[in-house]
């Protein structure tokens, strides 16, 4: 690990740390842990019930999400244009509407319930 | 993925590979492409199960049948996993050989640990008379955890199968891409597996 950090100290001047540092790493692997840990306490004890605990759930989801594509994907780095980033909008566009869009005409049209 | 193309960019001009080096780029936004589509298969798959997940058709529901310990053991493995997998492209971006290989063999090894829980923990459920068969919500359960599942699988014998390429050619820009894709890779089925705990497994239990 030693090791790591020192090489990487070495390039420190580079101007674009385009393929992310040990430190990002360890700072999302961290990030990543805590945010897996916050719902498990949180919800497993009952300490948060009923819709809240879907919010902590779900909030904690996306923004470990946020950092695995910040930390793990450097996401950030890229160069314009930002063809990589633009492509994950248009999915998650596409994601948000199919997930949103079946809950939402199924939830009011369960005629057979 | 961003980090993946530049870097390839930078190199460049130090291993004299100009004219392959776009084309490098390019299959890996050519990969890339491929990942938000497959976002787009979970995202359907997630769709079937929060629709159907009540539809248990007098079989078990969700807080019957899913014993946490396993299943969170399964999300640190991953998690740790996909750390390991950038540590991986760290030793390979400073030209350690050795140390990818080791990374990889360890990330395999955790993805392994993984599939074995998740492949036990589907027998005992199987076991206990919760077939794919049973209810919509077991269909929608198997078909999307399932489908994770598969990928990971996928990811592992990719993942293998690079090792003996790297030990065999080294690190070049085309291994130097091809490593960069399957890390890529396995932190998008950490990302799909974060929402599969949350969604099938929180939400289930809660």
């Amino acid at each position: 690990m030693a090791q790591h950090h020192d090489t990487h100290a070495a390039h420190g001047g580079d101007s674009h740390e385009s393929h992310g540092s040990l430190k990002s790493y360890v700072i999302g692997f961290v990030l990543s842990l805590v945010l897996t840990a916050i719902p498990l306490i949180l919800v497993l004890n009952d300490i948060v019930t009923g819709n809240a605990a879907d919010v902590v759930l779900l909030v904690t989801a996306v923004l470990q999400f946020v950092v695995q594509l910040f930390f793990f994907m450097h996401l950030k780095e890229e160069k314009k244009p930002r063809y990589n980033l633009m492509t994950l909008i248009l999915g998650l566009v596409i994601v948000v509407t199919i997930v949103a869009g079946s809950i939402w005409i199924m939830e009011y049209n369960m005629v057979s319930h | 993925m961003a980090q993946v193309a530049a870097k390839h960019k930078g190199h460049d001009h130090d291993h004299g590979h100009d004219g392959h080096h776009d084309l490098e780029a390019l299959r890996t936004m050519g990969f890339w492409i491929f990942i938000i589509t497959d976002c787009i298969i979970f995202g359907t798959l997630f769709a079937t199960y929060a629709v159907l997940h009540n539809n248990t058709a007098g079989g078990p529901g969700a807080a019957d049948l899913f014993e946490m310990p396993g299943v969170i053991a399964e999300t640190f493995i991953l998690l740790t996993s996909s750390f390991t997998s950038g540590l991986a492209v760290l030793s390979m971006n400073r030209g350690d050989k050795r140390g990818l290989i080791n990374w990889l063999i360890v990330t395999a090894v955790l993805g392994a640990s993984f599939i074995t829980l998740e492949v036990t923990e589907f027998l005992k459920m199987i076991d206990e008379g919760a077939k794919i068969s049973t209810s919509a919500f077991l269909s929608a359960f198997y078909t999307l955890v399932g489908t994770h599942g598969i990928h990971v699988t996928i990811g592992l014998i990719w993942m293998i199968a690079l090792m003996f390429q790297v030990a065999k050619r080294g690190i070049t820009p085309v291994t130097k891409r091809k490593i960069g894709n399957i890390s890529l890779y396995w932190h998008f089925l950490d990302v799909v597996w974060i929402f599969v705990f949350t969604i099938v497994y929180m939400m289930g239990v809660r």
